[in-house]
Formats: structure tokens, C-alpha cells, sequence
């Protein structure tokens, strides 16, 4: 909660850089608010606070607020650039400052309406900063269409929340849990607004048959605010998923666990599949972010008593991973003005240190070990054997496989193929933190233990 | 202690060579292979026959999930150590005679396959074996990327997809066997045996096609062997070896040390089936040896004969079988670094490995033709070399289990003779042709490997005992205690 009220506070702040003229300080106290965020955040651990039946700051919530604040302060690190243009600063620091409020209520909402209002903050920014490359006609576009298909989501999860109210009578998650109890007296209608959330959820995480706007927004939008949309607010929406489906729903999983199981099928082998024709690479990282939705949805779909952690550990190992491959694809773009796959041809070459952490953050989204996006794919698995989810493991270990086909063709691209010979600049900020994320992708293969025994 | 410093000594200096730069890094990178095999020889000194877990080590690692860092030597394991150290130092120095681009990286990348080979070998922990098993694919897969020859980047991209499918498959099984353990679970070797017990005929036959397809596409078994030939002929010769020397014995450990004690249910359902294909796999891969006109992609189809032998000896389940198995792994691997080495030597210097392009070898230089001569009859298993013994053990191991596959198996003996011989005959007898004019002196280092690779080939095939008292017991153990979970 402390977090919640201290990021709150830094998104005002940052409005106000604007009329008392300290612009220049903002980065610095912005990465400084994080870093007390994470402190206060992890002070409350065990502590289970409710706040008027509408958030809970139980254990879930603060290990993924944590993941949150870690993975923002990463990424304003990476996004120093972003931040750069002088008459938007300040709008840009607190869009993103107020969207991680969003994520933050998103993961710790114990009320329908704190849900609504957590995915709307997060949200909104999202529309705005999508389309903060004005000049840019893909950057509108990319706005234009989440905005919309953003727009629908919305009106799914909000008539989904409807149908629930109207079925038991309340907004809160405990008490609509009680009322579904016995599930001889629930009324039909309820059934049809868990079916209506899970669409709204789907959109949310992108996940398939309802991940269409993915790519095009991802593509479109400007590549920090791509990084933003992949890792933060994957994360946030997945917990905010896990928190509705295995806990309240969970009693009526006979309703919703066959659609699921339909698009976890699905969003693998649509999110995999593909990817391997993208020529973009930002486009092939939108649809291997679907692809991972789908590896999430699996533990989700398990519902056991290791879901919690395998989602935890996925989120933050997925993460990090994609978080050091934007910075790459960012720093390429910057370089040779596309994101094509060609334009990784000889980096191993001309930048041996670019390559390696690209590598190594590739292998781990592949999943291939020690790296961390191993141990996060066989948790997933090993969830999901145990909930006898057997088929859809076979159907994860082959989208893994055809997952490994296009990582690698970035890779190959930088150490097979010959391509100019200009060695691409780059400053030691992003060379420090890409070092820091590769060390940490291999610790986290390496020393799993320390997140998941938390959950 | 010892079985940490075999495991993370070659990382270490692995990962401290990529910091040093120039030529002389290859000295360096000689030097601590030759300690590691100094290690092991000590270890060897320290070893106490018998069939028990020796040089143990065992740290919590994941313990919310029962998972530890749990390794240790037991004769089977040791030979395998035995194995990877003798060879590393060898195949190094068969680098000597070229200059890699990157060597640093190069020689960083061998040394830390190392590591990942002795983890395999020694892990005693189903998730610490299945890490090992995946990182041994990682420098290899580089090696092969960055300094193969054509067509590369897509012949080991298919190898990295096939290895990759059976080790996701075998991941599976593994962890279908985990969540039947007691209590929390754990995947402790005894505790994956022991669990393995609670498993019906129907489980295990699941359970075995799910591990079997990882070891049989690693070795390869027919008839998931199409990625080998390319990845052999394709992969630099340093590269070659360590897949056909060290790495394909991955599997066929896998089958002795995972398969047989975790399904022998399984085993005794299906390996009729297995030992049926590695057999056509004999006979399949030597009549195409035989018509090969490149002599690396011949030597890279022996082996694929060569490794169905000791697959089926194995799944015969007898202590012949295995015992051959075992003694075969390690004349395989020294007579198949040996014979990639003579390709190499002859490459360099005639820029082609065509079989009928080159002849007449022994008039120029008779001493490459004596050494020569001893690897190729060590690789057709001529009494008194070290590859008699093994085969001997194999095809009496496959005879007790069933004459008539014995028949088609012994056929390996003489198909090999056929496409060696043959080979031997056209490269080395004869007259010179305009092609083998000359014959460069062989060079220091050249001779240093093939000297060494010749006396191991003599010494043992004369005096196998020595190796084979060293799994004996542990064999003898291993396949009573399957053949009666068998029921036989």
C-alpha cells in the first residue's frame, strides 16, 4: 500500500517538474521513488493489510509488485532515451508513472471495481503512450487500434462484472466466492459473466483467439513503450488474471477451464506458429509474447497449489529476458533505422558483448538452460502435469520447439551471416544494465529457489 | 570433492581463457585438459572397486522442489569420466595443426562442453542430469555454427531441433516419474528408481519411449539418425569428435544409468522393438558407408553401425551386453577420434576427402600408413586391438537375447571390414596419382595424437581387464537388480 501511495506521489510529482522547473532532477528522483517503492513494498511482506474490502497486500500481491517495481526500474534504465524530448517529459514520466499505479492495483485488487479501476489506469496511459510518436503514422495507428480493441475489452470485463453483481449480489471477490459455494444454486447468469470476464482477461493478456491487436501495436508503437506493454503489463494483467480465475472462479472451473484449455491450445501454437514468417523483429517478439501468454495460461489453467509461483517466476524470467532484447532492438534501430532480421547480420562480429546478451537472452526465452526461461517453462510444465493437463504439455513442448526456430534465426543472423562491418554505438548505461541482465537471467536458471519458495 | 573439481575445473578455466588473447591460449587450454586427466587418474587411484557410489557430493539445491546437486562415481560413471578426459586433451592437440579464427572462444567452448559432459556422466539427481544433458548442446552447436563448413547454419540448426525434441521428450518423462515420488517429491536418483516401481507396465511404456527417443536420437539410432551425417561432415574436425567421441556416448549412458533401472517394464515390453531398430540401423548405415564417396560422411555412417551395436547390447539386458557396451563405448570413442583425425590430416593436406580422388599414400610416407593401419583395425575389431573385445561382448550379449538378431548384427563385423578396407585400399595402396604427389612431414603434434591414440588401441585391446574390472561390479549390480524388476 505504502508503494501504491508513493508511486501515486511520483506521478503528481512529476506534473508538477513542469511548473516548478525541475525537469532535469526528474529521472534521478524517479529511479530513487522506485528503489524506496521496492523497500517500503517488500516492508509489508506477511503483513496481509486489507484496505476496506477493496485491496488485500496479501503476499501475492506484493511479490508481483515487486516483480512490477524491479521490472520498471530496469526499464526506466533502458528508457533513459524515451524521456529525452523537452515539451512531453514530464506527461511521458507521469503516464508511466500512473500506469504503473494501474499495474500495482491490478495485482492487489480483492473488488471488482478496484479490477475495473486498475485496468483502466494502466490502460489509458497505455493509449496515449502508444501513440507518443506523433509524427510517426504507425505510432497513431498503434494507439488508434489498441484504443478500440482496448475499448471492446472493456466492455466484455465490464458486462462480464454486471452479470456477476446481478448473480450475487456484490463486487466483492470473497463474498462472490461464498455466494457460488454451492453450485446447484447459481444462477446461469453467472456462468455467462465468467465466460465474459475471461474474454475481457484474454484481450488483456493477448491471448488467442483475442490477441489480434498485438502485433500491430506492438509494431507500431514507439519500441520503449513496446517493452512497457510486453513485460509490465503482461505481468500485471496475468496476476490480475490468476487472482480472479484460481481463487474465486475456481469453484466453478467446470464453467471456464474447457474454454481455456481451447485457448491455451491455441494462443501456443497461434502465438509460435506465427512468429516463424515475421521478417520484423519487433513483430515476431509481439506474437513470441503471445506464445508466452499461452506457456502462463497453462499453469493458470492448472490451478494447483503451484501455479502461483510458476506464474511468479514466468513473469519475472519473461521479463527480464524481453526487457534485454527490446534494449538490443532499440539500440539496432537507433543504428541502421530498422528492425529488420537482416539488421542483426554480424553484430557477433562487430559487437561481440551485443550479441552475447542477446544470445543469452534469446536461449532463455527458447527456454533452453541454465538460462532462467528454462526453469520458468518446466515449472510451467511440471504444473501442469500435475493437474494431468498432459495433452496440452505435448502441445507446449512442440510450440517450444518451433519457438527455438525463430529465436534462433536472430541469432544465426548474428553469427553466420556477414553484414556491414561499423561497429554499433553504444553508451555505457545500456552496456551496464545489459551486463546486470545477463548475470541476472543466469542467476535466476541458476538460484530459482529464492523466488518461488515465496508463493 | 574430487567429482566437483572434475565437474568445475574445465568451466573455470573455460570461462578465464575467453580473457586471454592470441595463439598461445591453445597451450593453455592443452595444459588444463592434461590436469583434468590428472585428476582423474588420481581419482582413479582413490577408487574402491565395487558396486557402490563413490566420491559423493550432495548440496540442497531447488529445495521447495526436492531438487539437489547430487553427484558421485560409481565404475560405470567413472569409465564415462575416463572417457571425456582422456579424449579432451587429445582432441585438443589434434587442433594444433590449424589456426582457428577466435581461438579463445574456440577453446573456451571445448572446455566447457567438458564441464557439461563429466556433469552428465556424474549427476545423480534427474534435473541436474537433464541440465548437464541440455548445456553439453549449447558450445557444441556454436562450435559447429561458427567454424563448420558449408551449409552450417541450417545442417546444425536441424541438429539443434533434433537433440532438442528428444531432450524436451525425456524432460517429460522425467517429470512424469517426479510427480510419482514420495512425499514432496524429489528427483534424487533413488527416489526416481524407487518411484519408478509404483509405475504400471502401461506408465513405464510411456515412460520409456519418452526417454528412449532423447538417448536414441543423441546416438543416433535408426531411424532418427538423418541429422548426423550432415552435422558430422559439416562440423569442424575438432567439433566431429567431440560429438562422435564424447557426446553420442551421452545416450548410450543414458540408456545403462536412466532407462533400463526407470522402466524396465518398459524395457521389457518394447525392446524387442528398440533392438530391432538399432540392428536394421547396423545394416542399414554400413551398406550406405559402403557406397560413400566422402570419407568423413563413411566414418560418420560406421558410427551410426557402430553405436547400434552397443544400443542393442545394452537393451539385451545381460551383463555381456552391457559389460560390451560399456568397454565398446571407450574403444568407439579413441578409434573415432583417431579416424576423424587421419581425415583431417589428409584434408589439410589434399583439400579433399574423396575417397577415389587420393592414392598411394604408403609409398610417400609409410609411417602414416603403420598408424593409419592400426585405427582402422581397431575400428573393424581385430583380436588383440581394443576394438575386438567389446564387439565380442556385444554380440554375445545380443545372442543370448536372440540368435538370429545376433546373426544380423555380426554382419557389422563384416560390412566394417568391407567399407574400411576398401577405403584403406584406395587412399593408402596403389600408385600416386597427380594429386598425391607429395606428402607433408607429419608434424610434431600430428604424430604426438596418432602415437597416442595407436597405444591405447594396442594396450587395450591386449589388456582390456583393467578397464572392464572397473564397472564390473557396478554392472553386475545394475542389471541384476533390472532383470528383476523385470520378473525374469
Amino acid at each position: 500500500m505504502k508503494a501504491l501511495i508513493l508511486l501515486s506521489s511520483l506521478g503528481v510529482i512529476s506534473l508538477l517538474a513542469e511548473i516548478f522547473s525541475f525537469k532535469k532532477l526528474l529521472y534521478p528522483l524517479v529511479l530513487l521513488g522506485l528503489t524506496a517503492a521496492f523497500v517500503l513494498n517488500i516492508g509489508e511482506w506477511n503483513t496481509n493489510i486489507t484496505y476496506f474490502k477493496m485491496m488485500q497486500f496479501d503476499n501475492f500481491a506484493i511479490a508481483f509488485t515487486s516483480v512490477i517495481i524491479v521490472i520498471a526500474f530496469l526499464w526506466f534504465l533502458m528508457a533513459e532515451g524515451f524521456f529525452k524530448e523537452e515539451t512531453s517529459l514530464t506527461d511521458h514520466y507521469a503516464l508511466v508513472l500512473f500506469a504503473l499505479v494501474g499495474a500495482v492495483l491490478m495485482v492487489s485488487y480483492t473488488n471488482m471495481a478496484m479490477l475495473f479501476l486498475g485496468i483502466e489506469i494502466l490502460s489509458i496511459p497505455m493509449y496515449i503512450l502508444a501513440g507518443s510518436n506523433k509524427d510517426d503514422v504507425h505510432s497513431n495507428e498503434a494507439a488508434f487500434k489498441y484504443l478500440i480493441m482496448g475499448a471492446f475489452a472493456t466492455g466484455f470485463l465490464l458486462f462480464g462484472i454486471t452479470l456477476i453483481y446481478g448473480a450475487t449480489g456484490s463486487f466483492a471477490l470473497e463474498e462472490i466466492k461464498n455466494a457460488v459455494a454451492n453450485p446447484g444454486t447459481v444462477p446461469s447468469i453467472f456462468y455467462t459473466g465468467v465466460l465474459l470476464m475471461l474474454v475481457g482477461m484474454a484481450f488483456k493478456v493477448s491471448a488467442a483467439p483475442f490477441h489480434f491487436w498485438a502485433p500491430d501495436v506492438y509494431q507500431g508503437a514507439p519500441t520503449m513503450i513496446t517493452a512497457f506493454m510486453a513485460t509490465i503489463v503482461k505481468t500485471a494483467a496475468m496476476a490480475a488474471f490468476l487472482r480472479l480465475f484460481d481463487t474465486t472462479f475456481l469453484r466453478v472451473a467446470g464453467s471456464w477451464s474447457d474454454v481455456l484449455w481451447v485457448m491455451t491450445a491455441l494462443t501456443l501454437l497461434v502465438g509460435n506458429i506465427t512468429a516463424v514468417f515475421q521478417t520484423s523483429t519487433k513483430r515476431m517478439l509481439a506474437y513470441s509474447s503471445v506464445a508466452h501468454a499461452g506457456y502462463m495460461l497453462l499453469a493458470l489453467l492448472a490451478a494447483n497449489n503451484y501455479s502461483n509461483p510458476a506464474i511468479l517466476f514466468y513473469t519475472l524470467a519473461y521479463s527480464i529476458g524481453s526487457i534485454a532484447t527490446f534494449c538490443i532492438v532499440s539500440i539496432i534501430v537507433n543504428a541502421k533505422g530498422d528492425d529488420g532480421i537482416h539488421s542483426f547480420n554480424g553484430l557477433g562480429k562487430t559487437n561481440p558483448l551485443l550479441a552475447g546478451i542477446m544470445t543469452i537472452a534469446l536461449l532463455s526465452l527458447a527456454g533452453i538452460p541454465p538460462t532462467a526461461g528454462f526453469f520458468a517453462k518446466y515449472y510451467i510444465f511440471t504444473s501442469a502435469f500435475m493437474a494431468g493437463n498432459v495433452g496440452l504439455v505435448l502441445i507446449a513442448i512442440v510450440s517450444s520447439l518451433i519457438g527455438v526456430y525463430y529465436y534462433f534465426r536472430i541469432i544465426i543472423a548474428m553469427y553466420f551471416k556477414e553484414g556491414s562491418h561499423e561497429e554499433v554505438p553504444l553508451d555505457i548505461n545500456h552496456k551496464l544494465l545489459l551486463i546486470v541482465i545477463g548475470f541476472a537471467i543466469i542467476a535466476l536458471g541458476l538460484f530459482p529457489d529464492c523466488i518461488i519458495r515465496l508463493l | 570433492m574430487i567429482t566437483l573439481l572434475l565437474i568445475f575445473f574445465p568451466l573455470v578455466a573455460g570461462l578465464l581463457l575467453l580473457f586471454v588473447k592470441g595463439q598461445q591460449v591453445r597451450n593453455i587450454a592443452l595444459g588444463t585438459a592434461v590436469i583434468e586427466f590428472a585428476i582423474l587418474l588420481f581419482a582413479l587411484t582413490q577408487y574402491q572397486h565395487g558396486d557402490t557410489i563413490q566420491f559423493d557430493a550432495n548440496y540442497n539445491w531447488i529445495n521447495s522442489l526436492g531438487i539437489h546437486f547430487h553427484v558421485g562415481m560409481d565404475g560405470i560413471s567413472l569409465l564415462m569420466v575416463l572417457l571425456t578426459t582422456f579424449l579432451v586433451p587429445i582432441i585438443i592437440l589434434s587442433s594444433f595443426n590449424r589456426e582457428y579464427s577466435k581461438p579463445s572462444l574456440f577453446y573456451s567452448l571445448i572446455l566447457i562442453m567438458q564441464f557439461a559432459l563429466v556433469g552428465v556422466f556424474v549427476s545423480l539427481d534427474g534435473f541436474l542430469f537433464y541440465i548437464f544433458w541440455e548445456l553439453a548442446l549449447i558450445p557444441i552447436y556454436f562450435i559447429c555454427l561458427l567454424w563448420g563448413g558449408e551449409n552450417r547454419a541450417r545442417i546444425t540448426f536441424k541438429f539443434f531441433v533434433y537433440t532438442l525434441t528428444g531432450s524436451l521428450l525425456m524432460l517429460g518423462g522425467l517429470i512424469y516419474l517426479y510427480l510419482h515420488t514420495d512425499g514432496n517429491h524429489s528427483f534424487d536418483i533413488s527416489a526416481l528408481y524407487k518411484a519408478s516401481q509404483s509405475i504400471d507396465a502401461v506408465g513405464q511404456g510411456y515412460l520409456f519411449w519418452a526417454m528412449f527417443m532423447a538417448f536414441a536420437i543423441k546416438m543416433p539410432i535408426f531411424p532418427f539418425h538423418t541429422w548426423q551425417p550432415d552435422t558430422y561432415t559439416v562440423a569442424p574436425t575438432q567439433g566431429t569428435m567431440m560429438l562422435s567421441g564424447i557426446m553420442l556416448k551421452m545416450g548410450t549412458y543414458g540408456l545403462i544409468r536412466w532407462l533400463l533401472p526407470i522402466a524396465p517394464l518398459g524395457v521389457a515390453h518394447w525392446a524387442h522393438l528398440a533392438i530391432t531398430l538399432s540392428v536394421i540401423g547396423i545394416v542399414y548405415a554400413s551398406c550406405i558407408a559402403i557406397i560413400q564417396k566422402d570419407f568423413k560422411r563413411l566414418i560418420a555412417y560406421s558410427s551410426i553401425a557402430h553405436v547400434g551395436l552397443i544400443s542393442a547390447g545394452i537393451l539385451a539386458v545381460n551383463v555381456q551386453g552391457v559389460q560390451g557396451g560399456m568397454i565398446q563405448m571407450l574403444s568407439h570413442g579413441v578409434n573415432v577420434v583417431g579416424l576423424f583425425f587421419i581425415i583431417d590430416i589428409l584434408q589439410k593436406r589434399y583439400k579433399t576427402r574423396e575417397i577415389a580422388s587420393l592414392g598411394g599414400i604408403r609409398n610417400l610416407n609409410p609411417q602414416f600408413a603403420v598408424l593409419f593401419l592400426i585405427v582402422l583395425l581397431g575400428s573393424v575389431a581385430l583380436p588383440l586391438t581394443n576394438g575386438f573385445i567389446g564387439e565380442f561382448l556385444l554380440l554375445n550379449g545380443v545372442f543370448q537375447y536372440n540368435a538370429w538378431i545376433a546373426a544380423f548384427a555380426g554382419l557389422s563385423v563384416i560390412l566394417g571390414a568391407v567399407y574400411m578396407l576398401r577405403s584403406y585400399q584406395t587412399i593408402m595402396l596403389g600408385e600416386t596419382n597427380s594429386l598425391t604427389t607429395s606428402f607433408a612431414p607429419l608434424s610434431g603434434s600430428e604424430k604426438a595424437v596418432l602415437l597416442i591414440v595407436c597405444a591405447a588401441i594396442l594396450v587395450f585391446g591386449v589388456y582390456p581387464k583393467s578397464l572392464m574390472d572397473i564397472a564390473e561390479p557396478s554392472v553386475i549390480k545394475l542389471v541384476e537388480g533390472v532383470k528383476l524388476a523385470m520378473g525374469k
